[in-house]
């Protein structure tokens, strides 16, 4: 096991090393350097523009220097923990998402929680009554959430919950707890306003893995063993929860690998139509306004979080399942 | 002797017992026409994806109002009903027009249905000119209102501009991107997958690698990069072929593991090591036993990523980093519906999305169906 992990932690190496390198090439897409277009921006809303501040910033991004050096520069910086100024908020880019990171593995988090007890469910129920109307019922709605494009479906919630309840749902904090610190009653609060996101960017995922649970658990059905076990007189419940459940859940650890990534990729979207919080209206805006500081670093966050999540997932099925371990 | 018809026809599942005659001499592509029929949903979806294609060719005559004319006197109408029934008397289909009331204290609109304005629909009426395809010009439209009436089945957006027209034109754009986006897509993983598969060894190892970093990205936020990238003062044709190919860039990877894995199985299969013992080169045992050995899954795993490049375009288009104004696409016309709002106060601007659940639902009914009867011997 322990072989395994460390083979796994050192497999992430080139990942991450990939990853880097996209995003600074991300960032180093638009034309001129970021620093020219920060001038040019001060210049037309006519405030003054420091000189010596813009020299001594361009020392410290090596702006003048090739590219490998300014990419050291910025990645050895990264490691340590300066992930640079936003240039369109004037603060380092570490204090601006904080927080917001934390929530957005916090929803992450919980999202693919509720998308596993939900399709654990509902694929264990469709795959019993198989063909029943529960069942068409079921796969119907699944179908419907996989075609309905995420922000949609905020819009739509949101609609409803504004023409039903008369209430705006936007945001992760009613305007009283916005800015105050950390308390219960704060915590409280955000458990209020959460659970629309998170149906909002489970929905996808849940529709796919309903279809993988139920599939699995008909073929393991058919299997003899289970037709021996229910011949023999066992109840109907453990005939299915003592082995063929526990055969067919195998291969829903192995989705967090692709569930991660959708379910980031789901926040960033569905939090800019909700106006949440959390990295995705952040990450939205410094692309909108060019700050590739800020997008840069967020969008190597971002894919650092899926890349530690999945190694999360992976280590979790080589102890369900000894198989991987040994491959 | 070993006759070659009983050979197949016994390897044949039993419920084909029936048929064995016709089904031993069957062609491999018409085992698979008759495997996905039995599919009855994939079908009917290939007719709705005929539809839907068949609209987006035939946009502007299909059309009854040009998408850019903004009609100042409907502005942020609702639907219009079509009827038949006037004064207990059945006439040829018409509408009613609308009388418009505005509350200064709000500057909303309110639209009334007002029976003394009638518009007859007529068919192949003239309307807008236009050229069909670049290449025939004419006036013709499926329907019309008669003189100088409006028509607006869906109603109008925020500006005055006809829903269906702008729908139907949207469908060109949001249709054809997931077509060009597989195009490119399949290029990439058929080659890519393909060497990886053929030469195997440290190249494959690397290319493996390659693929599941760029599958551990979160597409979105990286989607969202390249878009933003794309120069704003660019052409419209150009940005729409820079977000086609930004939205293909992770599709060639599923594509490119199905290409290897089958690569890598047929490469040691009986009749592909006869082929190569009787010296064949390489190139002509792809092209003659692999290519058609793998072809139906690949067209499989084609079909089942069109939707995901039709969702991203919307996604990308509605956050207003994709496509932009005047370009019409499924998801500018979303840009309309971006709060609460303007979705209670317009509802029927929401109806794109109606349009995008039918195609990508579509494409995964007919996917589904391929992957079913991709391999007919199965």
């Amino acid at each position: 096991m322990a072989t395994y992990i460390v083979r796994r932690v050192f497999y992430m190496i080139p990942t991450l090393l990939v990853i880097s390198f996209l995003s600074f090439l991300i960032m180093q897409a638009p034309p001129g350097d970021f620093l020219t277009s920060y001038i040019a921006e001060l210049s037309a809303s006519g405030e003054q523009v420091d000189l010596e501040l813009v020299e001594s910033l361009r020392a410290t991004y090596g702006l003048d220097e090739p590219w490998y050096v300014q990419y050291w520069l910025w990645i050895s910086r990264f490691v340590r923990g300066d992930f640079g100024t936003s240039f369109e908020w004037n603060v380092p880019v570490r204090e601006l998402i904080g927080q917001r990171l934390a929530l957005t593995i916090f929803i992450s988090m919980l999202t693919l929680l509720f998308t596993w007890i939900v399709a654990l469910a509902i694929g264990v129920y469709s795959a019993v009554y198989q063909y029943s109307i529960g069942d068409y019922i079921v796969t119907t709605i699944g179908f419907l959430g996989l075609a309905t494009p995420n922000f949609m479906l905020a819009l739509i919630l949101m609609y409803i919950a504004f023409q039903v309840f008369g209430i705006s749902v936007g945001g992760l904090f009613s305007p009283d707890y916005t800015n105050a610190p950390w308390t219960w009653g704060k915590f409280v609060d955000l458990m209020k306003h959460v659970w629309i996101p998170v149906i909002v960017i489970g929905t996808a995922g849940t529709a796919s893995l309903i279809r993988v649970m139920r599939a699995n658990l008909l073929d393991e059905l058919k299997k003899p063993y289970v037709v021996t076990a229910q011949a023999k007189g066992v109840p109907a419940w453990r005939a299915l929860f003592k082995y063929p459940f526990r055969v067919a859940i195998n291969p829903f650890l192995s989705t967090i690998g692709w569930l991660l990534p959708a379910l980031i990729s789901g926040d960033i979207i569905v939090s800019v139509v909700l106006s949440l919080q959390t990295t995705g209206p952040l990450y939205y805006r410094a692309l909108l306004s060019q700050d590739m500081f800020l997008a840069g670093g967020l969008l190597m966050l971002l894919a650092i979080l899926t890349v530690i999540g999945t190694l999360l997932s992976d280590i979790l099925l080589a102890w369900v399942d000894p198989r991987v371990r040994y491959e | 002797m070993a006759d070659p018809q009983v050979e197949i026809g016994r390897s044949a599942p039993a419920e084909e017992a029936g048929q064995t005659s016709t089904y031993a001499t069957a062609s491999q592509w018409q085992l698979i026409r008759r495997k996905f029929r039995r599919h009855r949903l994939a079908v009917v979806s290939v007719w709705v994806l005929v539809l839907l294609y068949g609209m987006a060719l035939f946009a502007q005559f299909l059309s009854p109002h040009d998408p850019f004319e903004f009609n100042d006197k409907l502005v942020g109408a609702p639907p219009m009903r079509v009827r038949i029934v006037e004064d207990n008397k059945l006439q040829r289909p018409f509408v009613y027009g609308y009388k418009r009331t505005v509350d200064f204290a709000t500057m909303r609109r309110y639209y009334e249905v007002d029976p003394e304005t009638k518009f007859v629909i007529r068919f192949f009426a003239k309307g807008f000119s236009y050229e069909l395809w670049n290449l025939f010009p004419t006036d013709r439209h499926l329907l019309a209102a008669e003189d100088g009436g409006y028509l607006h089945l869906l109603g109008t957006d925020r500006l005055g501009r006809d829903m269906v027209a702008r729908i139907l034109y949207g469908a060109r754009a949001s249709l054809s991107i997931g077509l060009v986006g597989v195009l490119i897509s399949f290029v990439l993983g058929l080659v890519i997958g393909g060497i990886s598969g053929l030469v195997g060894g440290v190249v494959d190892d690397v290319i493996q690698r390659l693929i599941e970093i760029i599958r551990s990205f979160p597409t979105i936020p990286l989607w969202m990069a390249l878009a933003a990238i794309v120069p704003k003062e660019w052409p419209q044709l150009w940005v729409y072929f820079g977000i086609t190919i930004i939205v293909s860039l992770i599709g060639w990877t599923s594509l490119a593991r199905v290409v290897r894995g089958k690569f890598l199985s047929l490469r040691d299969d009986d009749y592909v090591v006869a082929a190569r013992l009787s010296g064949g080169g390489n190139a002509w045992i792809i092209r003659k036993h692999l290519l058609p050995a793998f072809a139906s899954h690949v067209i499989a795993s084609l079909t089942l990523a069109i939707p995901a490049m039709i969702l991203a375009e919307t996604a990308l288009s509605f956050l207003g980093l994709g496509l932009r104004q005047p370009f019409i696409s499924w998801g500018v016309l979303l840009q309309e519906a971006q709060n609460v709002r303007s979705v209670a106060l317009m509802p029927w601007v929401f109806t794109p999305v109606l349009f995008i659940i039918v195609t990508v639902l579509a494409f995964n009914f007919v996917g589904d169906g391929m992957r079913d009867a991709a391999d007919p011997y199965a």
